[in-house]
């Protein structure tokens, strides 16, 4: 493991161009949250040639739904969910421009195929850790979809929020490595 | 007849919801401990400070521990010289998980099967009761989030498959579910039962806690050797590879049909969430 990598969202290609898969990194400025109902609308909304409530190029996408915030404080808990729901949503959006999506868990090998083509990493953050990452949010503001609650998408500034590097450019698969270099014989 | 006020029970779960959501218990907490001196890579043992940081952060703070704040699944040993006055049992389980959920800031993450529409206050719930000997009223929480239930499976085996068949499955689960279930897990097993009983104990046989080996020692050593497979697959905390994917197994042995071999697997994430409370 290498010494921590700062990001600035919204990201462009050379700032990726570094990042090695087990690589941590610290992620500053702007993420949007989304996950499973939020990314059905977004999609459908690009079916129907609507525009979204966020230009997405550049930026970076955190699969979260977080607690309420209870008095005195900006957010409530807020972990990564499981990134394998929005598997089938995520090469519409990694069309558009996105540049990296923060979650946890394995990903579709066509989301893995559609990051290498539009040139995007995957993340992830400590899942479970909600109230330890809840730190890192400075600010939230609900920019869409409100109904939703919980699946709202929300813009969050964010100060050194902590991740690992799963995918890297080069095609790279932390869970794949790590996996293997800690197997034992197949004893089952 | 004992009364017990059905508002004592509302109160009571409200109560346990807040507290199992906030702080984790010290079973877990020393789980994570052990789990790190155990642990070989340097990964794997910085994830175990993090979720010990987590841990005191959520405690102080009264932060949930995860945004998955969870299903609210209760336990109910119902002692049979118990008679609930002032209300119904299930009523008051369901305002006092509703209160918590409200007035704790708890994500609310029940929602239509189809529509997907948020039912807003985190109900139904699920409720499994037994009626027990004695007067005591017995109430165990536990939010149980979405992430390790999607990875848990049942499967309807047939007997000839056996303990090498039985294996294979909880084996083949976990290392299936990789890093999406947020590991180090607890792994729930029900061996036996019917389709519906394996599924209800083996959700139960994550409530002990977790380190005690289980009580028969012919479980305790098949408990022993699913632990040592599983941690052999290198899954590792969080899925980044290493020698903790689980901190336990908690394994369940039920009578069966002759023509039968259920078993069921629940993957319990590393916050092993559960409280509980006897009036």
């Amino acid at each position: 493991m290498t010494a921590a990598h700062r990001l600035e969202a919204p990201l462009s290609r050379s700032d990726l161009e570094s990042l090695q898969a087990g690589d941590l990194a610290l992620v500053s400025g702007t993420l949007y949250t989304a996950r499973d109902a939020a990314h059905k609308r977004l999609v459908e909304a690009i079916d129907q040639g609507e525009g979204l409530p966020m230009d997405l190029d550049g930026q970076i996408l955190y699969y979260v739904g977080p607690t309420p915030a209870s008095p005195g404080r900006v957010i409530g808990a807020a972990g990564p969910t499981t990134s394998y729901r929005m598997d089938p949503y995520t090469p519409a959006l990694l069309k558009l421009g996105l540049k990296a999506m923060i979650g946890k868990g394995r990903r579709s090998e066509e989301v893995r195929q559609a990051m290498l083509k539009y040139g995007a990493v995957y993340l992830a953050a400590i899942g479970g850790a909600g109230a330890l990452l809840s730190q890192a949010v400075k600010s939230v503001e609900i920019i869409a979809y409100e109904d939703l609650g919980p699946e709202a998408v929300r813009r969050l500034t964010v100060e050194d929020f902590p991740v690992t590097v799963i995918n890297d450019l080069a095609g790279r698969d932390l869970y794949e490595e790590g996996k293997r270099r800690y197997a034992r014989g197949n004893k089952s | 007849m004992r009364e017990i006020d059905a508002d004592l029970i509302r109160r009571t779960i409200k109560d346990l919801f807040l507290q199992a959501n906030f702080v984790l218990s010290p079973d877990v907490i020393a789980a994570f401990e052990k789990g790190k001196t155990i642990e070989e890579s340097p990964v794997g043992r910085d994830i175990f400070d993090r979720l010990l940081e987590n841990a005191a952060l959520a405690k102080e703070h009264r932060i949930p521990i995860c945004q998955d704040t969870g299903l609210a699944i209760i336990f109910v040993d119902l002692g049979q010289e118990v008679h609930i006055v002032g209300g119904d049992l299930e009523s008051a389980l369901e305002q006092g998980v509703r209160q918590a959920y409200q007035e704790g800031f708890l994500r609310k993450s029940v929602c239509h099967p189809l529509t997907r529409k948020n039912t807003g206050d985190n109900t139904p719930i699920t409720i499994h009761t037994t009626v027990v000997p004695g007067d005591k009223l017995r109430l165990v929480a536990m939010p149980k989030g979405g992430g390790g239930e999607n990875m848990s499976r049942l499967f309807m085996l047939p007997p000839s498959a056996g303990w090498a068949g039985v294996k294979e499955k909880v084996v083949q689960t976990v290392d299936e579910a990789g890093p999406n279930p947020c590991p180090p897990l607890v792994v729930g097993v029900a061996v036996g039962g019917s389709f519906e009983l394996a599924a209800r104990e083996v959700k139960k046989a994550l409530l002990r806690p977790v380190g005690q080996p289980n009580p028969d020692p012919e479980a305790a050593a098949l408990e022993a050797e699913l632990l040592e497979a599983i941690n052999d697959t290198g899954v590792g905390p969080q899925g980044l590879g290493g020698r903790v994917t689980a901190l336990a197994v908690h394994l369940k042995l039920l009578p069966c049909h002759i023509a039968s071999l259920p078993l069921a697997v629940n993957l319990q994430c590393h916050a092993a969430r559960h409280a509980e409370a006897v009036l």
